[in-house]
């Protein structure tokens, strides 16, 4: 199964009749770009003998072997000539192309030539036009213009419609569609027993107005968005993007129209006067993978994530492939390298640093990102805000006032030499890393390299009082490393508070303040080299008698060994002071700037006890006002840099090979951007909107189609461009399209329109001759029948079960997965474990799902959801063993068919057969037949006996899944209705849209 | 195959009316015997372009980046160059990561492991690697291999994928796409990791290292968990035994069949086959697993961690029983090689893992007749600077990512063992002899299997894509 030839395949149901002149978009481009292009197309380095194929003109004025073609006249034909041809040198394509023309395409060139050889302009790129509605022979079928489309073109393939699904199946199908999850047993009787002739508008009605709609249609969104819980690269640490996620759902269910849609999501905070829930919107180009591996270079990165923000812009509107022309001009459709760059232009004024939010002080983000605030939260920063203003502001008023005695002190600090006396190591406890106690301190060495220990020291000091601490690492040739994270000093089981202060050349105490907050995210690294040391001094808040000290300091990133030493001094604490104010004490006070000076008076003042405590109040103030700030919730957004960075042409794609300048603009095949429209993402989210523009409203048409049949118009959702699929109904597309800009671009009335047409209402029975004739269902002569998305089939089964929680937003959430996931790829990280949610975070619905792209949950990628790396508009559907195993034995299914049977004993009466059947209700939408029945209850019994028998099966069964069943109920009798439940849930039926 | 797959839709017409009418005539009996269409096992074809060497491949990935200069390549002239930085003659303006773009000075940094010539062939290996010195002459040794990243994660994407960003179908997807699976019980495609002990908190791995991309998803690597089932949800739930499943799925294949009779859907009877093929697997995914009938010698030849599961020696057992039973792609995956700093104890503790197990597993499968017809591949996504990151001292070095040259070996089907290809520059830096890229290699692993990789493509968004993208010599020289 090597080559392929993808084109064939469609031909059967789009080729031209017998009689019918070709149509050159339909019958020859296809041959032509995808045989012909890549040598002889629009990219105009890569054309072979001069010879362009893709324009008339060009063909005509032919190459170094002349005029590709005399039309009407194949025989003459230079192209046929070479077609033809069975000399391997002469033949087109070349034998190592591996692009040989079958027989059929052939004789459809020659056929073309000699019909004329007339160019058509590709369909995409044409203005849609309101084509009338087509006229049908089976009127009374028709229930909107949908199916006038449909109808016309089956009449004209001599086939006839299916007849309409029963309800029960309707009421499933487009419950499933609109909402994801199944309807009720009661809104299924409401519906049967409504015998209003507009009974099912009234029902699509109901479902629009649902809020599980947002939700639904979020999560074709999101594919498209690539949204994930985390950057994708390397360790994969989390991002907060939710709270763009929710705004989607919302816009959805609030029927933002599709513009306003796309013009708060690419340019939301250039709006004039931008709401917060605007520039939340933004959100969606920042969903693209980010990179945090220390060792990058951030230019390239930033790169890539303009190049994402193009190529996902191009797709999700234009359904066009750009990422061709990101290195060359694109070898099949109109577009250059030139017009890539200049569309990344309209994206590379974001203020972003091109590397991941590795070691961000504010939560996980990276900038730019929204700060979100609850009411308490903005009132309690105020607050702190004004305390630590005030503070300040009494500091240097009190700095003023203390500034007496400034000479004396300096000359003091001049003249006396800190004394430190080593303390004795008498134990050292640190886990797994070596100690060796020596008489000159402590070796210990990290476990391995990059981890983690605690360095518990019991140190003996002999000396009398002390006010201070000083801790040490020295190199003693040993070339270890690691980051002081915390440290805390004992005086038995007492903790003493410490205060972070610089003598010498200490560690600056800006840092080591950081090392006591306790939030242990510092970057305090301790790397000495030969004769250089580091020390941190930390001043007792009250001086000690000397005693022995226990000493704990926890360490990271530790690599290799180092010799550690403790010391203490009982020097007057108004003498510590960092190397510069030294050096200006010692300087002559006649030489002293003036600016010396009042550095010199301004540091003296702060050793006065009552600045001492004004600064320790400001640090503690400042303590809390960062940790409460680290609990503000965050999300992504876009925002523009105040002056533009220059963007260049990159040569074959490469960040370090900088060709011409551009600047924005839109590509010119399409229609220019409007005169007076600003330059940056603003100007072009409004031409993607632009009802001039002939993709966007035709692509989104052709999206939602998809999304209720499975395929779209054109199969292709992602490549409206020469290589895509051409439409399988043009002129249905041109008028949904039509359509949908004249509602105002109205989604939901889109959604109507498709799912109350008479074919989307049509029974999906397959027979024999339509299945051999449209395999595929292109051509609608059946209803869509197609296996659900993984978020749906989960859904399904925890609300029928009655598990589901239907909290719309918030957090993602984390429900059971198997564990060991994370752990095998990813180790000495908090990134490497999952830690599975509690209560209602299990039975959620699956677009809340906790989404990490390095491992994304296992059960959606079985039932073929995307990595979400990047965009993605169609997914494929596949059948494998793995999605049985699933279904059978995952907990989530496991428990959910406890609850589903605990359903059918509550809700089904006495029987097992009326219990069975409530089960299939609940699932199905439908009561079983009685064959089923007979299967069902036979399984029933034959399961009854079994745990009868099996007390230990039967309770462990019972405890698959942390939610609990009433106890009072039968066990044996539960466990067996939970594998029939179980069978119910695996039913083809089941995870199928019917 | 279901009807909605890319694959199926790019089959030709006759190729695709065979087999939805094959599907479509099959009338469920029980469910049992069904042919597995659309299944990601059992698919199995013979579509090779030419006949193979290699009937499997076991890619033993060492994942971090092993340093060449320590292991395969001897630099001994590098000694009178201790300590000094590293020519400018010799860097010529080479990007660096930014760990080291802000080092003031790059100094060299001599191995400090003794090398000696191996096997008829005598290819050189240091002291660190006893056992594998002891089939040199089954390894072909290439030293001239680059590549176009400088760091992990595109590195390692682009070994995997032939590109360095995410998306594109991996080494083993492509495999199990072109040539289907030669065992109709097991996955084509199986993934084992394991940690390194030189360095547990080293690079991370991902999903989508064995990703189909754009292929039908289906042909993604399986992951072998090492805890728990190693097929995710393969064990049936407590109370429901093999018979007990047996019953139910036979009920639930009535039930899908009555429904069938109905809708006449042929993927319903796809799906019937589905779950047949996921019994099938809850018997041999154990059987596979259960090592307790190897003998003492064949587990004493893997060394002491070989009965831990999830670590490299069981995984290269595994990696044997995988091979036995035909499935086509076992990629192991070793974390902890990459050794900024403390490479000396670090790289001790790596090939401690991994020395032996590799070395027992070639002989194993040689044993067995099963090396003739299986590639075995090892190495890492680049190599490492031969300047030191860090302070240079006399037991003690780190070395940086280097994608100019590094070490791999080929061995088994189709390769010409006790051989060395290629060379490099004095200070390792820049490939002197036969440069091999990473297309070259992957270009030559394709080959082995009986594939053109010019052939080898996938229509997505309407470009045909291939595992080499427009690039790829077959390197001649590794033919037997």
């Amino acid at each position: 199964m090597i080559r392929r030839a993808a084109l064939i395949a469609t031909a059967l149901t789009l080729g031209a009749h017998a009689g019918e002149k070709l149509a050159f978009n339909r019958d020859v481009r296809p041959i032509l770009s995808d045989k012909c292009f890549a040598c002889h197309g629009p990219d105009a380095a890569q054309r072979k003998g001069k010879l362009r194929l893709d324009q008339r003109d060009a063909a005509l004025t032919g190459g170094e072997s002349g005029a590709a073609f005399v039309p009407g006249k194949p025989d003459e034909s230079e192209v046929m000539k070479r077609i033809v041809s069975t000399d391997r040198d002469e033949v087109m394509p070349p034998p190592k192309a591996h692009k040989a023309l079958t027989a059929a395409q052939r004789e459809t060139l020659r056929r073309w030539i000699s019909e004329g050889a007339e160019y058509e302009p590709h369909w995409a790129f044409i203005a849609p036009k309101r084509a009338e509605l087509p006229p049908v022979k089976n009127a009374a079928w028709v229930k909107n213009a949908v199916d006038r489309f449909i109808l016309a073109r089956l009449e004209r393939e001599g086939l006839t419609p299916s007849p309409e699904a029963d309800v029960a199946t309707l009421i499933r199908r487009v419950t499933l569609d609109l909402t994801g999850l199944p309807p009720t047993p009661e809104e299924v009787n409401t519906f049967l027993g409504d015998t209003g002739a507009d009974a099912y508008e009234r029902l699509v009605e109901r479902l629009l107005a649902s809020p599980r709609y947002g939700e639904r249609m979020a999560i074709d969104w999101l594919d498209a968005a690539r949204f994930a819980d985390s950057n994708g690269y390397q360790v994969d640490r989390d991002r907060e993007l939710w709270p763009w996620r929710d705004w989607v759902i919302r816009a959805f269910n609030e029927n933002k129209p599709f513009d306003q849609f796309t013009i708060e999501q690419i340019a939301g905070d250039l709006l004039p006067n931008a709401t917060r829930d605007q520039r939340i919107a933004t959100g969606f180009h920042r969903n693209h993978m980010m990179n945090e591996e220390g060792g990058i270079i951030a230019e390239e990165f930033l790169a890539e994530y303009t190049a994402d923000r193009v190529e996902t812009t191009a797709t999700v509107w234009l359904a066009q492939t750009f990422n061709c022309a990101r290195c060359h001009d694109h070898k099949y459709d109109p577009f250059t390298q030139r017009d890539f760059y200049a569309m990344k232009a309209f994206f590379h004024n974001v203020s972003e640093k091109g590397i991941g939010s590795y070691g961000s002080p504010i939560r996980i983000n990276a900038p730019p990102f929204l700060r979100l605030p609850t009411d308490e939260q903005t009132k309690k920063l105020a607050t702190l805000d004004a305390d630590i203003a005030a503070a300040k502001k009494q500091l240097v008023t009190a700095t003023a006032e203390a500034n007496s005695g400034t000479d004396e002190w300096a000359q003091r600090l001049a003249t006396t030499e800190m004394k430190w006396t080593p303390g004795e190591f008498v134990k050292v406890e640190a886990g797994k890393a070596l100690v060796e106690v020596r008489p000159d301190g402590a070796r210990i060495e990290a476990p391995n390299p990059g981890s983690a220990f605690t360095a518990n020291c019991s140190v003996r000091f002999s000396a009398g009082r002390a006010t201070a601490l000083k801790i040490e690492c020295a190199d003693a040739g040993m070339s270890g490393t690691a980051r002081w994270l915390d440290v805390r000093v004992f005086v038995g089981k007492q903790q003493l508070k410490l205060r972070a202060v610089e003598s010498g050349d200490s560690i600056a105490k800006a840092e080591l303040t950081k090392t006591l907050d306790g939030a242990k995210q510092t970057f305090t690294t301790v790397a000495p080299r030969e004769a250089k040391s580091f020390a941190g001094v930390f001043e007792f808040a009250e001086p000690i008698a000397g005693t022995d000290l226990r000493v704990v300091i926890d360490a990271g990133y530790g690599s290799g060994p180092m010799l550690w030493r403790i010391a203490t001094t009982g020097s007057d604490p108004e003498l510590f002071a960092p190397s510069a104010i030294l050096a200006l004490a010692k300087k002559d006070a006649a030489k002293r700037t003036p600016a010396e000076k009042k550095r010199l008076a301004d540091f003296h003042a702060q050793q006065s006890p009552a600045l001492r405590a004004l600064d320790d109040r400001i640090t503690a103030l400042t303590q809390q006002r960062d940790k409460l700030d680290r609990e503000v919730q965050t999300t992504l957004v876009m925002e523009e840099l105040p002056q533009p960075r220059q963007t260049f042409v990159l040569m074959r794609g490469a960040y370090d090979k900088p060709g011409d300048e551009v600047t924005a603009a839109t590509p010119a095949t399409l229609p220019s951007l409007a005169a007076d429209a600003p330059r940056n993402r603003l100007g072009l989210a409004r031409w993607l909107v632009d009802p001039a523009n002939p993709l966007p409203a035709r692509v989104t048409v052709n999206r939602l189609w998809q999304s209720v049949f499975g395929a779209g118009l054109v199969k292709t959702a992602e490549d409206f461009g020469a290589q895509g699929e051409a439409p399988s109904h043009l002129e249905l597309l041109d008028w949904l399209a039509m359509e949908f800009v004249h509602t105002g671009w109205d989604v939901k009335a889109m959604m109507r329109l498709v799912v109350t047409s008479a074919t989307y209402r049509q029974s999906s029975r397959l027979t024999a001759a339509l299945h051999e004739r449209d395999p595929e269902n292109r051509l609608l002569a059946r209803g869509p029948r197609f296996r659900l998305a993984g978020e749906a089939i989960r859904d399904q089964a925890l609300a029928a079960s009655g598990l589901l929680v239907g909290r719309i937003g918030g957090p993602s959430v984390k429900p059971y997965h198997p564990p060991g996931l994370y752990e095998q790829v990813v180790a000495g990280s908090s990134a490497g474990t999952y830690v599975q949610g509690k209560g209602d975070e299990l039975h959620r619905r699956s677009l809340y799902t906790y989404w990490k792209r390095s491992v994304p949950n296992p059960a959606m990628l079985t039932f073929d959801a995307p990595f979400r790396e990047t965009c993605t508009v169609r997914r494929p559907r596949t059948n494998t063993p793995l999605q049985a195993l699933n279904l059978m034995n995952d907990p989530t299914y496991v428990e959910a068919a406890r609850f589903l049977a605990q359903r059918m004993m509550r809700e089904g009466g006495e029987s097992p057969e009326s219990r069975i059947a409530r089960g299939f209700q609940l699932v199905l939408a439908r009561a079983p037949k009685s064959a089923e029945l007979a299967v069902l209850t036979a399984a029933y019994v034959r399961a009854l006996g079994e745990f009868r028998s099996d007390a230990a099966g039967t309770s462990g069964l019972l405890k698959v899944g942390e939610a609990t069943t009433d106890t009072r109920l039968d066990a044996a009798q539960l466990a067996a209705l939970t594998t029939v439940a179980s069978t119910i849930l695996n039913l083809d039926e089941t995870v199928t849209k019917e | 195959m279901n009807c909605n797959d890319h694959a199926f839709l790019n089959l030709n017409a006759d190729q695709r009316f065979a087999i939805t009418r094959r599907t479509f005539l099959q009338r469920s009996a029980g469910g049992i015997g069904l042919a597995a269409l659309g299944s990601l096992v059992g698919d199995a074809r013979a579509n090779t372009h030419f006949a193979p060497k290699a009937k499997r491949i076991i890619y033993l990935f060492q994942s971090g980046a092993p340093s060449q200069m320590d292991l395969f390549d001897p630099k001994p002239g590098l000694e009178k160059h201790r300590g000094i930085d590293l020519p400018d003659s010799i860097r010529r303006g080479q990007r660096l990561t930014t760990m080291t773009s802000g080092q003031k000075t790059f100094p060299v940094a001599p191995s400090m492991f003794k090398f000696t010539q191996h096997g008829k062939g005598g290819a050189w290996m240091s002291e660190l690697l006893p056992h594998l010195s002891g089939v040199a002459d089954d390894l072909c040794v290439v030293r001239s291999m680059f590549t176009e990243a400088i760091n992990h994660d595109p590195a390692i994407t682009f070994m995997q994928t032939g590109f360095q960003l995410a998306g594109r179908p991996s080494i083993g997807s492509w495999l199990g796409y072109g040539l289907g699976s030669e065992n109709a019980d097991l996955p084509a495609y199986v993934v084992l990791t394991s940690f390194g002990t030189g360095r547990r908190d080293d690079q991370p791995l991902y999903d989508r290292l064995w990703s189909a991309g754009f292929l039908p998803s289906k042909h993604q690597g399986v992951k072998f968990r090492n805890t728990g089932d190693p097929v995710l949800y393969l064990s049936n739930p407590p109370g429901v035994d093999r018979e007990t499943r047996r019953e139910t799925l036979d009920e639930l294949s009535a039930l899908n069949g009555k429904r069938f009779d109905v809708l006449r859907d042929p993927e319903i009877q796809t799906r019937v086959a589905q779950y047949e093929m996921a019994f099938r697997m809850q018997a041999s995914v154990p059987d596979l697993t259960d090592i307790s009938t190897e003998p003492k010698s064949v587990l004493d030849a893997y060394g002491p961690d070989v009965k831990t599961p999830g670590t490299y020696a069981a995984n290269c057992l595994l990696a044997r029983r995988l091979a036995e039973r035909d499935v086509r792609f076992v990629q192991l995956f070793h974390m902890g090689w990459d050794h900024h700093g403390g490479l000396p104890n670090a790289i001790r503790g790596q090939c401690r893992d991994t020395d032996q197990p590799t070395a027992a597993l070639i002989r194993d499968l040689k044993q067995r007749g099963l090396l003739e017809d299986t590639l075995i591949v090892w190495g890492g996504e680049f190599g490492r600077t031969v300047y030191s990151q860090g302070t240079l001292t006399a037991d003690n070095y780190g070395r940086d990512h280097h994608p100019r040259c590094f070490t791999m070996f080929l061995a088994g089907a189709g390769v010409k063992g006790g051989t060395t290809l290629g060379a490099t520059d004095e200070f390792c830096y820049n490939i002197t002899e036969n440069p091999v890229h990473v297309h070259d290699l992957n270009a030559t692993i394709l080959h082995l299997m009986g594939v053109d990789h010019t052939r080898l493509v996938y229509r997505y968004q309407g470009r045909d894509f291939r595992l080499t993208d427009i690039h790829g010599e077959l390197v001649k020289p590794i033919l037997a």
